[in-house]
């Protein structure tokens, strides 16, 4: 069973070498019988391994490969652990990820890269399954690490296209903030209990109480690594750039798995969490506001991708909101549901922008459904359960959420507010982009463009996606608060509790039939602005009762509405020109950052770029101007002394060699003459001496 | 008996004569002749000393003299032929080569 767990990332890792390394040469047009297959291969294993936890939830499986780093008192173990939490993510990540593969077959086909983009995607699987895996912190970071490299890589994959590779960096950038954050909480936590080992740590903060502001400063260092990674408020920039990637790795990425690796780390580690009271307001404030904040950008926004993805910031905003008020296993079933119908509507962009040929604004859209009735009907599935209309996917999740808000009281009733506010605009914007996209009239070139269904390699796991869209909540949540899913989970906290609820019928149910009714205003209102037709008269009764019946004979797939107005809209734009305004350039958040983030960056650059290059090169040059001079000078010096002595001495001999010279007449007899001379002095000297 | 004044004195112009020649003349050869007068001389010289002074060692010197000077003469009349081949001359003013 060990090894079986290990073999889970082995398989997209081996995938990702082979890809990697014959990609170009060998596998090219068949990369993905390689990638698609080792991810199938994962997801057998894990199913294997999920159901195994299934059926004994209270014995985790720890898969201790070896000692990784032993130094001093520190050591970590290369060791995965399957307990349930794990279990779950486990089963999102390859279940969406092999569809993703499987959908990118077709999507992908015929790009320049294809064997590229298969093995970063294997790649990425194998770091998002060591995430999720892992059984201590450090390891976890490694996938962590690993999940942003290779969300990098995907973002600028057509990184001859300037947006992407700026947006690729954008996302790189922001996520270094989250990481600093999340390694600075993994040395406190080694610091405070001695060990990075999940299991080891918890027992430890159990046993010994630690102090509060210890605790907080703790999970409030993890929670800005979670801020980084999922995208919340303050951090959210990069996500909707991020949709410059390809659309699968939008679906598999930036929606199902990395950006709820934060949720998953929050949720692993709410042993530590509950001991920070404040911490888990500022998560359920960072939470709620980021709920209601993305939302109410994605109200305006015209690009498909985009407008997915500020409602999975939003959506994540939820599930943080869920962690903020103690109710981690409903954030987590928020995760798994949010995989489902967010990865199924991304993959359904992708379909639409498919076969309207790289077109993304959704105003050139419309009428689609008539081209594109599979694409259509599973989007639609999706569309109803992230609005949260019962009993698709994301009700029973996201009433859980707004549930167990409302129960914890307090400041916890303005988290619900918030919540619902985000709720309506939810659903909204999403039968917006249904409308929009779908229904009315064509309003693109039908003489040029005609869309096309995508093939059934990208058909098929739409299906799946909308199947699991549907049942997935059903299935798993009920009874609300303490369904199967809630019992499976608590096996992972069993040790250490956690907020527990129990289903009763007020105000349970009353807040289900409130929560429904906001998801239908929702969806009232988008009909009224877009559907209705702004010249009839109606009454506000027969409107509600026609916009039910669109949306009874969407579900039954008997009619779609061929009328599709702009006036009431356009009017609305006017109007409250200025909230439009605000809305549609995202509260002028990017314009923020780079005026009073990204220009002070720059100018501190400029002036340390100006202090290097006067102070420190001044330094240098200076030294070397010194040295210069210097050896100028002690050249003067070798040349007048050293040099002038020597020739000073040639000089002086030559000088008097030419006096002396002259004696040499070569005349023998002058020679003799002077010899004579010389003995008669001396014989005289002598002889009168 | 001639008193010693007398030898010394001849001696002595013999030396002067000889000095004379060695510096005066231009030829080799007389030149030569000249070296031999000087070294004449001084043989003279020491004779009459070595009789005035009844010591034979003067004799002994006088005699390696001419020993020396025998060969001294082969030698210088051998360099005399020697610069007589490579210049075509005797005349000692023309062999310069040292000239500064």
């Amino acid at each position: 069973m060990k090894l079986l767990v290990w073999l889970i990332p082995l398989f997209p890792a081996l995938g990702a070498l082979i890809n990697g390394l014959l990609g170009r040469r060998v596998t090219r047009e068949r990369a993905h019988l390689i990638a698609v297959g080792s991810v199938g291969l994962s997801l057998l294993l894990a199913l294997v391994v999920i159901i195994r936890t299934i059926f004994n939830p209270s014995e985790p499986i720890h898969a201790k490969l070896y000692t990784w780093v032993f130094a001093g008192e520190f050591s970590a173990d290369m060791a995965l652990l399957v307990d349930p939490l794990s279990a779950i993510m486990l089963f999102v990540v390859c279940g969406v990820g092999f569809l993703v593969h499987v959908y990118s077959i077709g999507y992908m086909h015929g790009d320049e890269g294809y064997p590229r983009f298969f093995t970063y995607l294997n790649l990425f699987m194998m770091s998002m399954l060591i995430l999720v895996l892992a059984d201590n912190y450090l390891l976890m970071f490694v996938g962590w690490e690993g999940v942003g490299l290779c969300s990098y890589l995907l973002i600028g994959f057509w990184y001859d296209r300037q947006s992407a590779s700026d947006a690729g960096k954008k996302a790189f950038l922001v996520n270094r903030i989250g990481d600093a954050g999340f390694m600075l909480a993994i040395f406190l936590i080694f610091w405070t209990t001695h060990s990075l080992n999940y299991e080891t740590v918890f027992h430890y903060v159990h046993e010994h109480p630690i102090s509060t502001g210890l605790a907080t400063a703790i999970t409030l260092l993890l929670f800005v690594g979670a801020m980084g990674k999922s995208a919340q408020v303050p951090l959210y920039v990069w996500l909707p750039d991020a949709m410059e990637g390809p659309t699968p790795v939008s679906a598999l990425i930036h929606a199902a798995t990395m950006v709820t690796a934060g949720v998953y780390m929050v949720v692993r580690s709410q042993a530590l969490f509950v001991l920070a009271p404040a911490t888990m307001t500022v998560v359920a404030l960072v939470g709620a506001f980021t709920a209601i904040f993305a939302a109410s950008i994605g109200l305006v926004q015209n690009d498909i991708k985009r407008v997915l993805a500020y409602s999975t910031v939003s959506q994540l905003g939820y599930m943080f909101l869920a962690c903020g008020v103690g109710a981690f296993a409903s954030g987590l079933f928020h995760v798994m549901t949010h995989a489902f119908f967010k990865g199924l509507l991304f993959l359904g962009a992708g379909s639409v922008i498919h076969a309207m040929h790289e077109e993304q604004d959704m105003r050139h859209m419309g009428g689609l459904h008539k081209h594109i009735p599979g694409t259509y009907r599973t989007m639609l599935w999706a569309t109803i359960a992230i609005a949260g209309i019962p009993p698709l996917a994301g009700f029973w999740s996201k009433d859980e959420i707004l549930t167990s808000a409302i129960k914890g009281g307090g400041l916890n009733y303005l988290w619900w507010v918030m919540g619902m506010c985000a709720a309506f605009m939810t659903s909204f914007y999403m039968f917006r982009l249904l409308f929009m996209t779908f229904y009315g009239q064509e309003r693109f070139d039908t003489d040029h463009v005609h869309p096309h269904e995508s093939p059934p390699s990208m058909l098929s796991p739409l299906k799946i996606l909308a199947v699991l869209s549907i049942i997935g909540g059903f299935m798993v949540g009920i009874p609300p608060e303490n369904g199967l899913f809630h019992r499976f989970l608590a096996h992972a906290f069993a040790a250490h509790g956690g907020a527990h609820h129990a289903f009763h019928w007020w105000p349970d149910f009353f807040l289900m039939i409130v929560s429904t009714l906001v998801a239908l205003a929702g969806f009232v209102t988008a009909y009224y602005l877009y559907l209705s037709n702004p010249q009839a008269r109606q009454g506000w009764v027969d409107r509600i009762r026609s916009a039910l019946g669109v949306l009874w004979n969407a579900v039954r797939n008997t009619s779609a509405p061929e009328a599709f107005y702009t006036e009431r809209t356009d009017r609305l734009a006017t109007k409250y020109a200025f909230a439009h305004q605000t809305l549609l350039n995202k509260y002028y958040v990017d314009e923020f950052y780079y005026a009073y983030v990204v220009r002070p960056i720059m100018w501190l650059m400029d002036k340390l770029w100006g202090f290097d290059g006067a102070i420190v090169d001044g330094i240098v040059n200076g030294v070397g101007k010194f040295t210069r001079l210097y050896s100028n000078w002690s050249g003067l010096v070798d040349r007048i002394v050293v040099d002038g002595s020597v020739n000073g001495v040639g000089v002086l001999v030559r000088g008097g060699s030419q006096m002396f010279r002259l004696v040499q007449t070569g005349i023998v007899q002058n020679y003799l003459l002077v010899m004579a001379l010389g003995v008669f002095v001396f014989a005289t000297i002598y002889l009168i001496f | 008996m001639i008193p010693l004044p007398f030898y010394l004195t001849f001696g002595a112009l013999l030396f002067i004569i000889g000095v004379i020649g060695v510096l005066t003349r231009r030829n080799v050869v007389i030149v030569l002749m000249s070296i031999e007068l000087i070294l004449n001389a001084v043989n003279l010289t020491l004779i009459s000393f070595s009789h005035y002074l009844q010591d034979l060692r003067g004799q002994v010197f006088t005699l390696f003299i001419i020993a020396v000077a025998a060969s001294e003469a082969a030698v210088g009349l051998a360099l005399v032929i020697a610069l007589y081949r490579g210049k075509t001359t005797f005349n000692l003013d023309e062999v310069n080569l040292l000239k500064w």
